[in-house]
């Protein structure tokens, strides 16, 4: 190994060498053929998001051309042995769950990254930082485990007194245990984001006589936000897509949710709970695949947009 | 006090506060599902077959289930990973249109949810007519599994000091020979991380092999096998309406996170071990 450093074969070696010395043409044409080998995998990820978007597409026209998607969307009549097929009541409870989950966890994951990035201290981070990827690789059956375990009586207790549905399997139950599982995304995005904010910044607001606070508020925040949007729509896109844990603690019941405490039933679920019905039933395997389709969309589009906004931020640091 | 200092007072009860919340998030989370399933372990959960419908015996078919799917999709993932990872480098395709392709490709296929890569699973396995099985399952996990193997050895590729490729090649080394020899020493460490990090999500991921697998009791003797896993062990046996089977999810799912925790440590301590090698 070390030899290809020593002095004296250096020499014989330079690539801007004329192709006529045979070990140097041939040392060019394996570093050739080896990008090429390598250019092919690369190719291939882009032809999986195309092939993966297609097969889900052409699984689900048989449905689409039966109904409009507006009709499918918007309709909550869901009888599939009846042909009904209307996804409103999953996409209501997808909404909500979500949503609750970002309410809960977009304050305090953005308190908790400002205070990585800007005041814990090196020895702190190098503790909590790991801790934090660590909660991003519990599974997501452990946290649905964990939430029948400890949020459900919880919420339970909860829904007896508030509401008529005292089981806690709710929308409430789905969001918290949700909104652990978004939380080290949106964090390490926003730490990251927030710590290519150039020094100098800090430094000019703090020089003026601005508390360290005031510095993050005006300073900091401002000019990472579009960054911090980009984590919290990561996270958003994450826990709109998350399956097992939510189906585990969320109810199931095919109905439009009016209160928290109210059983849901969300997208991921409805494929999770049904693909193994869906070949007996006429069109509702496209039925299934719809609703697998909606999910990569809605997905797809937060992520582009969330993509985009970070090569930017990135691009500006270096 | 002014008001200035309240406020910054304030913020930063409300940081210390939402920190203290995430991880204490994490320690309730890990505290419960062991404190609940380790009583309920025991050496036959880890030895045994099910026996009597869940009742007796253990869940040796979903460890093992586990294991060679995220064997099996860990080794399909680093085959066309460690390549792209290279070929995004600046030397090769790094600044091109095609690698800002590729980059957003991987971000995409990052962020879609697993239950999708199982409906992709299942749709190639309906038009190849196969049925649920071990290789559906390492098909479905290695595409969960790509992306994030990806970023996390592309993040280290970037930490590799600019000087250090400057001077391979005015040694006059070719790319491939700056890569294999040079490179390669560097993101060791985080090659290694990115593979085990991966094949912690592999084992764990309950929406990829639900639609691609089918689910035994009995070990695979073949790819073509249905195969149980550790998450559809717990998913299913809480669903039983008996206590006792219920007490072996518990069980389960104390088994995975200790599977998965040990890998996250395994990780850690490879990649110190390998950093010795790293110039910085």
């Amino acid at each position: 190994m070390a030899t290809r450093f020593e002095t004296g074969r250096g020499d014989q070696v330079a690539p801007s060498l004329p192709a006529s010395e045979k070990g140097a043409a041939f040392r060019r044409l394996k570093d050739r053929a080896a990008a090429a080998v390598m250019a092919v995998p690369s190719v291939l990820v882009i032809g999986l998001v195309l092939a993966i978007t297609l097969a889900l597409v052409v699984k689900a026209l048989p449905i689409l051309s039966t109904k409009s998607l507006a009709h499918l969307l918007l309709s909550s009549s869901w009888h599939p042995l009846r042909g009904e097929f209307g996804f409103y009541a999953f996409i209501i409870g997808t909404l909500s769950v979500t949503g609750l989950a970002m309410a809960i966890s977009v304050p305090i994951s953005i308190l908790t990254a400002i205070f990585f990035a800007e005041y814990a201290g090196r020895r702190l981070r190098a503790v909590a930082k790991p801790l934090v990827d660590l909660l991003a690789g519990i599974p997501s059956v452990v946290y649905g485990l964990f939430g029948v375990l400890a949020i459900v009586p919880v919420v339970g207790a909860l829904g007896a007194r508030f509401s008529d549905n005292p089981t806690g399997y709710s929308v409430l139950a789905g969001g918290i245990v949700l909104s652990i599982m978004v939380f080290p995304i949106i964090i390490s995005v926003a730490e990251e984001v927030m710590r290519s904010v150039p020094r100098e910044a800090r430094e000019a607001s703090l020089a003026l006589g601005a508390t360290k606070w005031q510095t993050v508020r005006h300073v900091v925040v401002p000019s990472a936000l579009t960054g911090l949007v980009a984590a919290v729509v990561l996270g958003f896109a994450r826990a709109f897509g998350e399956t097992m844990a939510v189906l585990m603690v969320v109810g199931n019941v095919v109905k439009v949710p009016h209160s928290i405490f109210d059983a849901a039933y969300p997208l991921p679920a409805l494929i999770a709970n049904n693909y193994g019905e869906m070949m007996s039933i006429r069109l509702y395997d496209g039925a299934i695949m719809l609703a697998a389709l909606l999910l990569l969309v809605v997905v797809l589009v937060f992520n582009v947009a969330a993509a985009i906004v970070l090569q930017r931020v990135a691009r500006r640091v270096a | 006090m002014d008001k200035r200092k309240l406020e910054e007072a304030l913020f930063k009860v409300l940081m210390v506060l939402s920190t203290l919340i995430v991880m204490g998030s994490l320690t309730v989370v890990m505290v419960i599902v062991l404190m609940r399933g380790l009583p309920a372990l025991n050496l036959a959960m880890l030895t045994q077959l099910p026996r009597d419908l869940d009742r007796q015996g253990g869940v040796l078919n979903a460890i093992v289930g586990s294991l060679l799917i995220g064997l099996g999709a860990t080794a399909a993932a680093m085959i066309l990973s460690v390549p792209i990872v290279f070929y995004l480098q600046k030397d090769y395709a790094g600044r091109s249109r095609l690698a800002s392709v590729v980059r957003l490709a991987l971000d995409i296929l990052w962020g879609i949810p697993s239950i999708v890569y199982g409906a992709f699973g299942l749709i190639i396995m309906l038009y190849l007519g196969m049925h649920g099985s071990l290789l559906g399952g390492i098909i479905a996990i290695s595409l969960v599994e790509l992306p994030i193997m990806v970023r996390a050895m592309d993040e280290v590729m970037r930490l590799v000091p600019k000087g250090l490729k400057d001077a391979s090649y005015a040694l006059g080394a070719t790319r491939l020979e700056t890569t294999t020899r040079v490179i390669w020493r560097q993101v060791l460490p985080g090659i290694v991380t990115g593979i085990l990090l991966a094949f912690g999500r592999g084992i764990g991921d309950a929406a990829g092999v639900l639609l691609t697998t089918g689910y035994t009791d009995k070990l695979p003797t073949s790819l073509m096998d249905p195969v149980g896993s550790l998450p559809l062990a717990i998913f299913n046996l809480l669903l039983s309406p008996f206590p006792e089977v219920q007490q072996r999810a518990y069980a389960s799912g104390a088994i995975l996170l200790a599977m998965v925790l040990l890998v996250s440590i395994i990780a850690r301590v490879l990649a110190r071990r390998f950093e010795r090698h790293v110039v910085r």
